[in-house]
């Protein structure tokens, strides 16, 4: 299933709701397009919430790392939501996930940003 | 694509997306009808489709005039799969470790590493022009499985 993303603001925190798989072709694409836009527009706490991502792979792994390095270069701030077992393990796996600020409950996600 | 030529499925595919989905198919079925459990499944079907990813990307580079050749077989003892591309060919020893520090901000470089987390063995071989990498994921014996 492609990558289909839904944005939502929450106490001033854009959420994007992220559904399906994050891969070369299948949504690194939206992915980036959505993050650059958000910064483009001054956006500077972006929250991607991962809980209906069941597939990500070496060039979504990227995607997500550009997200990251995007936002910080313009004092924005991404962090993740919600991983899926598979994606946690692949964070894991890479190291990734002493990159990221991950959350598992969007409240306290939120609130983090403040 | 040809047909199955006992046991061994090979296909002769473009450098294309769409050949990378039908790789991580072939893969998924495979690793599905040897019984593996469903981490097994994703970590066969994952490296088979980063594989088929580096082959088309860094390999073949979206050439149209360059096929991928892909090979599937459960030998009984173990499901080997072989990608081979028409590139320039990779030095394994040249890759950069995803994994050191200056390097875990980069946004590629980490399908190798995935595929060799994922699989029991894995093989390079130069084809001049061209990569071939044979993929290994071990069965256990029948006498083991609960």
């Amino acid at each position: 299933m492609a990558l289909t993303i839904a944005s939502r603001e929450v106490d001033g925190v854009v959420v994007l709701d992220l559904s399906g798989r994050i891969t070369l072709g299948e949504g690194s694409v939206q992915l980036r397009d959505a993050i650059r836009g958000l910064i483009g527009k001054g956006k500077k706490n972006v929250l991607l919430n991962m809980g209906e991502v069941n597939y990500i792979d070496s060039s979504g792994l990227g995607e997500l790392v550009s997200a990251y390095t995007t936002a910080k270069n313009q004092q924005a701030e991404v962090k993740l939501l919600k991983l899926t077992r598979k994606v946690h393990d692949l964070l894991q796996l890479t190291k990734l996930y002493t990159v990221f600020d991950i959350k598992d409950d969007e409240a306290s996600a939120i609130a983090s940003f403040k | 694509m040809s047909g199955a030529k006992s046991g061994r499925l090979s296909f002769s595919l473009t450098s294309t997306m769409e050949s990378v989905s039908e790789v991580e198919s072939a893969a998924e079925k495979l690793a599905a009808e040897a019984g593996l459990d469903e981490d097994e499944c994703f970590h066969v079907t994952m490296a088979a489709r980063e594989a088929a990813l580096n082959a088309v990307l860094h390999g073949n580079e979206y050439d149209p005039a360059k096929r991928i050749a892909a090979s599937f077989e459960n030998t009984g003892s173990a499901l080997v799969i072989t990608i081979a591309d028409q590139g320039n060919g990779l030095d394994p020893d040249m890759l950069p470790d995803p994994l050191a520090p200056e390097n875990l901000l980069r946004g590629c470089g980490r399908g190798i590493f995935l595929i060799r987390s994922f699989m029991d063995e894995v093989h390079f071989r130069q084809l001049h022009p061209g990569t071939e990498l044979t993929l290994v994921k071990h069965l256990a014996p029948a006498a083991e499985k609960t």
